[in-house]
């Protein structure tokens, strides 16, 4: 099976990912969304650590699965906080520390 | 090598001193001037004491404030009287001593020593500073007599004696000093004293603006002794008299006549010469001891002695003399025309000290030949002058601060003795034989007549200025005496006027004699300006006491014989005296000054000086100050200012990113990952990795 397959695959799961991040006002989405690039990028590197032929990426990828689920903690913690006091969980809402 | 100089100047001196014992008809050239000697007899070390004195006064009258307003004044007159008592202990010691030992350098202690340049404070005692500490101290003392009188009524009396006493304290200093250094604290002195008193009475605008232009001319006049040090150090290394004056004779002419010129600038500036004479006029504003003690014995003689003092700098540069005779003789006419329009007693008397240092300076300027005749008419001139002005004071005094001479006349009837002790002012400065003002002004007349160099036209320019300036000045000084003194009463005398003698319009007068304080000086003065010339002048005491300084004149013949020209001077001097007698005591003169000729317009505005300096000099120079700033805010401030609008603009423009939208800042992150990736791969790309 040809590599390159699954670093287009890659490439496409980031851009949705990004495209959610972007346009989507739902924090929970926008949460999926950064999951989904957090994926694709691991993805990359397990895809380029098979290429080269050593574990370099897929420690990385372990490395950043941990650091995904402890954001994933914080950031669920953060909106909950902010569903509570507001009584919504979108981004445009949240805009008081400008200025 | 200092032992050797040492032995062989020892035996020298004695040798002059066995050989000339008292005078000698000598025809030594002006390089027989004495050297310095460091030995100080035991009497001059009282000399510091001459300037201690009079600013020990002023500290404690300034410093003790309003409690010593009781006894402030006589304070005062008691410290300038302590000072000419010292001043007595020091010339009669110096009497004692042989003619070629009184020049003494008396070093106080050590004030800058930087790498090659070693300056001390010292005071050099010599017979031409003598002269004028104890014509200052005297003629200082005498006014200070006179404003406690003059003054008495005035609330700030105690501040204006510390002013007076540190005036003569500056111009001792001035005086005593034994470098150009310590000489230009004393000039400012001097400068800051003059400043102070001319404004005395500064709640009035006028005033305060005439201190103000006195103290800008001076500083103008200032800088030219600055520049004069300058080139001193470059040129000497040094600015003590003792090195200059033994080094001058070796440097170039170059040197030596733009330092001349320099110090010639600084003499215009204190004595009020052309061109910087515009202040005196105004500083009439000052109260009449001031102005006394400004143009008799402080103040305006000190360019003169800068000039005389700086003998051997000139001595070197036939330029700088030339230009110092020029100087003097178009003041000299200056004055004198000035002095023929003005109706205000004190500005004739003013245009007239202007004329009479005018002489000065051209004698001064003419060398060896004229030196010791410059600071003798400064002594006649300092009696005589000081006598008047305290005349003027004492005409004002009766006639309630009145200074219009178009309302005086007949005073000679109400004021007997300012009459007699101005009258013999005017005797004195009109040069009639024997009063003081004859055995000065002629010798420079004659002085002005001698052809230097061997060049014809400078003795008959100069000389024939100088006996045109004596009958001008014989003329104002008449018509002032005239107008003052005799004629018909011309103010109102307020009796409703029943003989019709007196106007019955303007105000009214009762002119009365000046107490005696105020009398006894102006009889002490008028004294002085009748004998002291002939007693100076008498065995030729006063040119042999100041050789030692001035060294020995050639003697050399004038032009003319010197009969003639005595008859001359006196013939022109008496036409003056007719003609101002038959225009101003025996035709009536009008109250409302007639409009007069174009020079007399002229004259009567100070021949345009002022206009002339505003023109050519003020308003230029605002021209260019406006300009600068003008530049400077457009181009430099606002070169800034518009770099600082545009970072400022551009950040207001930006603050507008910081919407508080999240999905904007994520937005803006991706498009900076993208150039950033994208620079990346156009740089590793482009270098062919």
């Amino acid at each position: 099976m040809e590599l390159t397959n699954y670093l287009v695959l890659a490439a496409v799961l980031f851009t949705i990912g990004a495209t959610t991040v972007l346009l989507r006002r739902n924090a929970i989405i926008v949460f999926m969304g950064i999951e989904l690039m957090l994926n694709a990028t691991n993805l990359t590197f397990v895809t380029f650590a098979r290429m080269h032929g050593d574990l370099h990426g897929q420690v990385i990828a372990f490395f950043v699965m941990v650091v995904a689920a402890a954001e994933v903690v914080v950031g669920l913690a953060i909106i909950v906080a902010i569903f509570r006091t507001r009584r919504s969980a979108s981004v445009d809402d949240v805009n008081l520390l400008k200025n | 090598m200092p032992t050797v100089t040492l032995l062989s100047a020892l035996p020298r001196a004695q040798e002059l001193s066995t050989l000339l014992p008292g005078r000698l008809p000598t025809t030594l050239g002006a390089q027989e001037i004495v050297p310095a000697t460091t030995f100080v007899p035991g009497p001059f070390l009282l000399a510091p004491l001459l300037i201690a004195l009079p600013l020990l006064g002023a500290l404690v009258l300034l410093l003790a404030g309003r409690r010593s307003d009781r006894w402030g004044a006589w304070f005062g007159v008691l410290m300038s009287a302590g000072a000419f008592v010292v001043a007595l202990v020091v010339f009669f010691s110096m009497l004692g001593l042989p003619a070629d030992e009184r020049v003494v350098d008396h070093r106080l202690f050590d004030w800058i020593a930087v790498g090659g340049l070693d300056v001390g404070v010292g005071l050099r005692l010599d017979p031409l500073s003598m002269t004028f500490v104890l014509l200052v101290t005297f003629v200082g003392t005498l006014i200070h007599v006179y404003a406690v009188a003059y003054m008495e009524h005035d609330p700030d009396k105690r501040r204006f004696f510390a002013y007076l006493n540190l005036f003569v304290a500056a111009m001792l200093l001035l005086v005593l000093a034994d470098s150009y250094l310590v000489l230009f604290v004393g000039w400012e002195g001097v400068g800051l004293a003059s400043y102070l008193l001319i404004g005395f009475w500064n709640h009035e605008r006028a005033n305060a603006v005439a201190a103000k232009k006195a103290f800008i001319m001076n500083r103008v006049g200032d800088l030219g002794l600055i520049v004069a040090l300058m080139l001193m150090f470059a040129g000497f290394g040094a600015v003590d008299f003792a090195t200059v004056f033994a080094d001058a004779p070796e440097v170039g002419a170059g040197l030596l006549t733009a330092t001349g010129l320099a110090l010639l600038v600084a003499a215009c500036g204190k004595s009020a010469q052309f061109p910087l004479q515009a202040w005196l006029g105004d500083a009439m504003a000052g109260p009449t001891p001031v102005s006394a003690l400004i143009h008799a014995a402080t103040m305006v003689t000190a360019g003169v002695y800068l000039v005389v003092r700086s003998a051997p700098i000139y001595e070197g540069s036939p330029t700088a003399q030339l230009v110092v005779v020029v100087v003097g003789a178009v003041t000299l006419l200056f004055g004198a025309i000035v002095g023929c329009a003005k109706d205000d007693i004190k500005k004739v008397l003013a245009a007239s000290t202007m004329s009479q240092i005018g002489y000065m300076m051209l004698a001064a300027g003419l060398g060896p030949i004229g030196y010791a005749f410059a600071i003798f008419h400064l002594v006649t001139h300092g009696f005589f002058k000081a006598g008047m002005f305290l005349g003027a004071g004492s005409v004002m005094h009766g006639m309630e601060d009145g200074v219009d001479m178009r309302r005086f006349g007949a005073l000679s009837r109400y004021m007997k003795v300012t009459w007699v002790t101005f009258g013999l002012g005017w005797l004195a400065i009109l040069g009639i034989p024997p009063f003081s003002g004859f055995w000065s002004k002629d010798k420079i007349i004659e002085a002005a007549f001698v052809p230097v160099d061997g060049q014809e036209w400078r003795a008959w320019v100069f000389g024939g200025v100088a006996l045109l300036g004596a009958g001008i000045t014989a003329f104002y000084m008449s018509r002032l005496f005239f107008m003052t003194f005799h004629g018909r009463a011309r103010w109102n005398d307020g009796s409703g006027n029943p003989t019709g003698t007196s106007p019955t319009d303007g105000p009214v007068r009762h002119p009365h004699e000046s107490p005696a304080l105020m009398t006894a000086p102006m009889i002490v003065l008028a004294v002085g300006s009748a004998a002291l010339g002939g007693l100076l002048a008498f065995g030729n005491v006063f040119v042999d006491w100041l050789s030692p300084v001035t060294g020995h004149a050639e003697h050399a013949e004038p032009v003319l014989p010197v009969w003639s020209l005595i008859t001359a001077t006196l013939v022109l001097v008496l036409l003056g005296v007719l003609l101002a007698w038959r225009q101003f005591a025996v035709a009536p003169v009008p109250i409302v000054p007639p409009r007069g000729s174009v020079l007399t317009r002229a004259a009567r505005q100070d021949l345009y000086q002022d206009q002339v300096n505003e023109a050519v000099l003020m308003r230029p120079g605002q021209y260019l100050t406006r300009f600068l700033v003008y530049g400077d805010r457009q181009m430099v401030d606002g070169g800034w200012m518009g770099l600082a609008g545009l970072v400022g603009a551009t950040g207001e423009k930006l603050r507008g990113m910081q919407n508080g939208f999240v999905r904007s800042y994520a937005a803006t992150m991706l498009a900076g990952l993208i150039v950033i990736v994208a620079v990346v791969l156009a740089v590793t790309t482009g270098t062919g990795s």
